[in-house]
């Protein structure tokens, strides 16, 4: 009797720990590999949830480079506000990579970040994206525009804004076609209005749990990152996108906390993700590169919208987000309180 | 064995002795009541009227109710199905019982995720067998059905193997027929066991996540359960919604496994 209730302790103990483990964030992809080299130096990652594609395909040709040689990462991928939140809160790590700005602006003001993590001549940006349709394979419902959207019994399946970068842009995009980039900012209101509140059902937290939520079989169409849906259409998966004639730019920062304890390679790494050889790395991942130069070698890939919204025509996102995004004052967080509580 | 031999009213009074009983205590404090005080503290950050606001809001309500509902069909499928298995396991002989018998146990040592990727590829939109329940209501019946099989079997089983036979037979030869003598012999004496049982299964049903994460599909108001509610408040920055929340979640676990306590003491008494 004694020996199984030890064993049944034991299970017990196994199972929370395996409980504990199954969290979905990834955490510790350890890139063991690269360890093997005499300085092994190891550097900590934290991002949102989708650029684990490119940062599979980057690390691998950092460490090709002599500053990058024998540097391992652990990296962690999750919904955008939530773990800039986790780093806010002491979450220990080196590099971070969100979505959205404001993301980052959370930490240089919690002291983390350096004011000037921004200053160099890209923004501290060194890839996006555009906020693209994606829908079932063959376009059932013929969507392609903001206004199909808005056809009835049409499902939309976007992440919550509260928690996800990517449910920000996603929203931003019609905001700024039917606002004609914040000069009506009633039009675009009432037009979030009704996709939020007639066609918005589920709330993944990240851009990742939206596609695989899509891609279980919620909803018509997914709004997403264009890189993740030229992703999921590489895998396989039976989904096509649509890029709108008149879409947004997403701008993905990343940014060195200033309290690292390898902050040189950390440095080096950020640096190496502006380089040709990274930019490519970002390009063939399905993100749009920085550089003017990688991108006219993947212009084929990545069309040119016809009218292409930025954060910056609407004022810039502290503007943007205390706007629209600031919990119970934000006039779509309003909406979606006022649809979702 | 050695307990056995001492006399009867030592082994009565002579407990764990101060030490064990504080040891007992602090183990006690630490691991559960502390965090308790603190998580109904936490709620209770924005007044008693936050904390009914928090759990009154129309999904946080919605979640609740669907995780109480799903949680008591769940449990009363486990007392009829429960009882079906304990009573083949323990009446029945045939081939690989013993396996059988060690499967039961298995959801125990499942972690729950994997219980839900399991299901979802059986019952999910790629099922094999054309049965898509995904973000259904009997998907999360299903899910909470499989974490919570053990409880039932497990307490039933033993009282079922202690259960007088020849009572049994006695029935038998007065005439009565197999559903009377289940009703009125075996029954009775299950009752303790199957009200506790139930329990323990409604009380895990009311706070489980893994289990229903991927095969419930969270939609708001249709198949969110309370946990997944309390995660995406947690997500989305609202801490002290998500306390007040759980402080609903553990009152009401609180309150059935009480409730249950109470009647079978009373019943055995």
């Amino acid at each position: 009797m004694r020996f199984l209730s030890a064993l049944a302790a034991v299970l017990l103990a196994l199972v929370a720990a395996a409980c504990g483990g199954s969290s979905d964030e990834v955490g510790g992809g350890d890139n063991t590999a690269a360890a093997s080299s005499e300085t092994t130096s190891k550097l900590s990652l934290v991002a949102y949830a989708v650029p684990k594609v490119g940062f599979d395909k980057v690390i691998p040709l950092f460490n090709q480079t002599p500053e990058g040689k024998g540097v391992s990462f652990s990296q962690s991928y999750g919904a955008s506000g939530d773990q800039s939140r986790k780093v806010e809160a002491g979450l220990e790590t080196d590099v971070v990579n969100f979505s959205v700005e404001p993301d980052i602006t959370r930490l240089v003001k919690a002291g983390l970040v350096d004011e000037d993590w921004n200053a160099n001549e890209h923004k501290g940006i060194p890839f996006g994206s555009v906020v693209t349709i994606v829908t079932r394979k063959g376009n059932p419902k013929n969507i392609k525009t903001w206004d199909d959207l808005l056809k009835p019994g049409i499902e939309v399946v976007t992440p919550n804004p509260f928690s996800s970068g990517s449910a920000k842009w996603n929203l931003l995009a019609p905001y700024a076609e039917k606002s004609n980039g914040g000069q009506n900012p009633e039009a675009g209101l009432a037009y979030l209005e009704k996709l939020i509140g007639e066609h918005i059902k589920v709330q993944p937290k990240s851009g990742r749990e939206a596609t695989e939520t899509f891609l279980q079989g919620t909803g018509d169409v997914l709004l997403s990152y264009e890189n993740e849906a030229i992703f999921a259409e590489r895998n396989g998966e039976e989904i096509e996108h649509h890029n709108p004639d008149v879409t947004f730019k997403i701008e993905n920062p990343v940014a060195v906390l200033n309290n690292s304890k390898n902050a040189e390679k950390a440095q080096a790494f950020v640096d190496f993700l502006y380089t040709p050889e990274g930019q490519r790395g970002w390009a063939e991942a399905g993100f749009r590169p920085v550089d003017p130069n990688v991108a006219k070698e993947f212009a084929a890939d990545f069309p040119e919208p016809k009218k292409l919204w930025t954060v910056d025509d609407l004022g810039g996102w502290d503007k943007v987000n205390a706007e629209l995004f600031e919990p119970e004052t934000g006039s779509v967080a309003k909406i979606y309180e006022e649809a979702t509580s | 064995m050695a307990a056995l031999a001492l006399p009867k009213r030592r082994a009565a009074s002579g407990g764990a002795g101060p030490l064990g009983l504080g040891i007992a205590t602090l183990w006690l404090s630490i691991i559960v009541l502390l965090p308790l005080a603190a998580v109904l503290a936490k709620s209770l950050e924005g007044g008693v009227g936050g904390l009914v606001d928090a759990i009154t809001a129309p999904s946080a309500r919605a979640a609740l109710l669907i995780t109480v509902g799903v949680s008591a069909v769940v449990a009363l499928i486990n007392v009829f199905t429960g009882t079906l298995i304990a009573w083949v396991l323990v009446r029945d002989d045939f081939r690989g019982k013993s396996l059988v018998n060690a499967i039961i146990d298995l959801p125990f040592a499942l972690p729950t995720i994997v219980a839900s990727i399991v299901l979802l590829s059986l019952y999910g939109p790629r099922s094999p067998i054309g049965l898509d329940l995904y973000a259904t209501k009997p998907a999360l019946v299903i899910a909470l059905a499989f974490v919570t099989l053990p409880f039932v079997v497990r307490s039933v089983q033993p009282v079922l193997m202690e259960v007088d036979r020849e009572a049994e037979e006695a029935a038998a030869s007065l005439g009565a027929g197999g559903w009377t003598t289940f009703r009125r012999i075996i029954l009775p004496s299950l009752y303790p066991a199957l009200l506790g049982g139930a329990g323990l299964a409604f009380a895990r049903a009311v706070g489980e996540f893994g289990s229903v994460v991927l095969i419930g599909g969270g939609i708001p108001r249709e198949t969110e359960v309370a946990s997944q509610y309390i995660a995406k408040q947690i997500e989305t920055d609202r801490p002290a919604s998500a306390a007040a929340v759980s402080v609903a979640l553990l009152a009401i676990s609180f309150a059935v496994l009480f409730a249950l306590r109470y009647a079978t003491s009373r019943r055995e008494r």
